[in-house]
């Protein structure tokens, strides 16, 4: 059978390959060699080696904005995962109404980060006000706190669900063994819930951790990086040193951006894969 | 609303065979079973108080967007429209005709249709080629397609939109092929996770009965499949539907725009942004969404779980 399938190769891979590498391979090789040149347009490009990095590294904005950005990973990973679970400890419970609350825990997330941002911007904004606070435009805490309730709001129900998968499948059986042999409900959960959905936990913190890194739409609409870039993360930051300014050189600086932040995705999505792979254990 | 009551009953009827199976335990279940119940009894209270908090800012900004502009303001946001300030459906006449709604919506729906499409049925068969052939070419697809995945868009945008540019795929009606070309990491790895777990002996004797590979792909292996065919249209459809930066920097925003750039670009473009026409966007830019959840609930979160699973 493999023989046959092989010599249709041209039907079944060659368009995917096509469009694969004109959507992303041509444009990835291309990107990192851009982010050795000078360069305004496609057309006058100067290579000019490894300046463009050294650049980014002095440069402050970007600096600050790995500050920030790396902050409220670590934030929002925790917030969502320590919510979502326990969310889901609570739906798993057989409690009354359980599909509703899963329903309108889950809704937010059809909604899109464009628009989610600016219904938060204009909650946000009217509560700040009434409580005579500055406008989140205008103070980078609320900016960040903003974000954090936003982002929670949003993503909560995604990981709920996960875990309610996960937790669905611990069997009772293990449960009431330990059950038996007089374990409290806290050891239950530490000693033989946690370890049992390890791989959700995994999949969840993997999922929160890229998803805030590399976070774009809800910080340009919620606070455009406002005050003076002082809310801006690594992804608007790039896009800024992209297309807001104005000088040769910013183009390829901006691609230098890009390319180092594609590497600390990948570092950071490996050291958390090995980290929580390792706790996980079979049944 | 009658599916959840339904699988409340079938939850009880669960809850009572087991209690009927277990006669031994009877006394001491009946005992635990009374605390658990005031437990439970607080813990939905807390819940549903949480659930209106949820719904609330979807909930506000559809009673701000009927109600005069002049009635907006930070003190009187959070209250209901009374006789004086209802708008009626006036901000909404004014919000679709200022942005041209309507022919951004077309457009997002046609390119989400024909991107998701595009994406299952190439993916599917690339997927299948790999799951199927050990050949070099599988294995080097298999890992371009994990690793594409891990690549933030940032790092591509720029020379994307310009190689796009250059093959003039830049118009709403193909511009597919670049969602196909991005969008394929993720499909391709869900379909062969899925693939590679199915028994090969159908497809051995669909063979022997005299299929040619496309024949069996789209009579054996496609109805196989298809529960990964909802989960991965349902995650793909949640991006394309939502993506902004993509088709804001392939697109010509002059020419055509789809619903989140219209939002964005209604949002960037005023001075003083009129709140009431905005929210009135907003609201049918969600409402659509928000129907097609209710309805397919169970295929969109049984798609999430799926794919959380080979993720």
């Amino acid at each position: 059978m493999e023989k046959s399938v092989r010599r249709y190769w041209p039907i079944f891979v060659l368009p995917t390959l096509i469009a694969f590498t004109i959507g992303f391979l041509w444009p990835f090789v291309w990107g990192i060699y851009l982010s050795f040149c000078k360069f305004q347009t496609v057309n006058k490009v100067k290579f000019i080696g490894a300046s463009n990095y050294l650049r980014v590294f002095s440069d402050n904005s970007f600096i600050h904005a790995f500050g920030f950005t790396a902050l409220f990973t670590v934030v929002s990973t925790l917030t969502i995962n320590i919510l979502a679970f326990f969310i889901a400890m609570l739906l798993t419970r057989r409690i009354k109404g359980t599909n509703i609350f899963r329903t309108v825990f889950f809704m937010p997330n059809l909604i899109g980060g464009i628009v989610l941002g600016y219904i938060w911007q204009i909650l946000l904004d009217c509560l700040l006000s009434m409580w005579g606070k500055p406008l989140l435009a205008l103070d980078a805490k609320a900016g960040f706190m903003g974000l954090l309730i936003l982002m929670s709001w949003q993503q909560i129900g995604y990981m709920m669900i996960i875990y309610i998968a996960g937790l669905q499948n611990v069997s009772p059986d293990l449960v009431e063994a330990a059950e038996i042999d007089g374990a409290t409900p806290w050891q239950i959960l530490t000693k033989v819930k946690i370890p049992m959905v390890m791989p959700s936990i995994t999949i969840c913190t993997f999922l929160t951790l890229t998803n805030s890194f590399k976070l774009f739409d809800q910080n340009l609409s919620l606070t455009g990086g406002e005050p003076a870039k002082a809310s801006q993360m690594l992804a608007l930051n790039i896009y800024e040193t992209y297309y807001g300014r104005s000088g040769a050189q910013w183009k390829g600086i901006g691609q230098a951006k890009a390319v180092v932040f594609f590497l600390l995705v990948v570092v950071i999505s490996l050291i958390q894969l090995r980290a929580t792979r390792s706790k996980e254990v079979q049944a | 609303m009658e599916k959840i009551d339904e699988n409340i009953t079938e939850d009880t009827i669960e809850d009572v065979v087991i209690a009927l199976q277990k006669p031994s335990l009877e006394q001491k279940a009946l005992k635990k079973s009374k605390n658990t119940a005031m437990v439970n009894n607080i813990i939905t209270a807390v819940l549903g108080i949480v659930a209106l908090f949820y719904v609330y800012p979807i909930f506000m900004i559809i009673i701000n967007s009927l109600k005069q502009e002049s009635a907006i303001s930070t003190n009187t946001a959070f209250n209901l429209p009374t006789a004086a300030t209802f708008a009626g459906l006036a901000n909404y006449v004014h919000g679709v005709t200022q942005m041209d709604f309507l022919s951004s919506f077309g457009y997002s729906l046609f390119i989400t249709i024909s991107s998701v499409v595009l994406i299952i049925l190439c993916c599917s068969m690339c997927a299948w080629y790999i799951s199927r052939v050990d050949s070099v070419l599988s294995k080097v697809m298999y890992y371009l397609c994990i690793f594409s995945m891990v690549v933030p868009f940032q790092m591509v945008m720029f020379t994307l939109a310009k190689t796009a540019d250059t093959l003039k795929l830049n118009t709403p009606f193909n511009i597919c092929i670049i969602y196909l070309g991005f969008g394929a990491g993720l499909a391709v790895f869900m379909f062969t996770g899925f693939m590679k777990s199915m028994p090969i002996e159908v497809e051995e004797a669909a063979m022997i009965d005299g299929y040619s590979p496309l024949q069996m792909f789209f009579k054996v292996v496609m109805p196989i499949t298809k529960p990964t065919t909802i989960s991965t249209a349902i995650l793909e459809t949640m991006w394309v539907w939502n993506d902004y930066l993509l088709p804001t920097l392939v697109l010509d925003i002059k020419k055509y725009r789809t619903i989140p750039m219209d939002i964005q670009y209604f949002r960037g473009s005023y001075g003083s942004v009129q709140m009431a026409p905005m929210m009135a966007c907003i609201v049918i830019t969600i409402i659509p969404v928000i129907l097609l959840y209710l309805f397919c609930q169970k295929y969109i979160i049984e798609g999430v779980v799926a794919g959380a699973v080979k993720g």
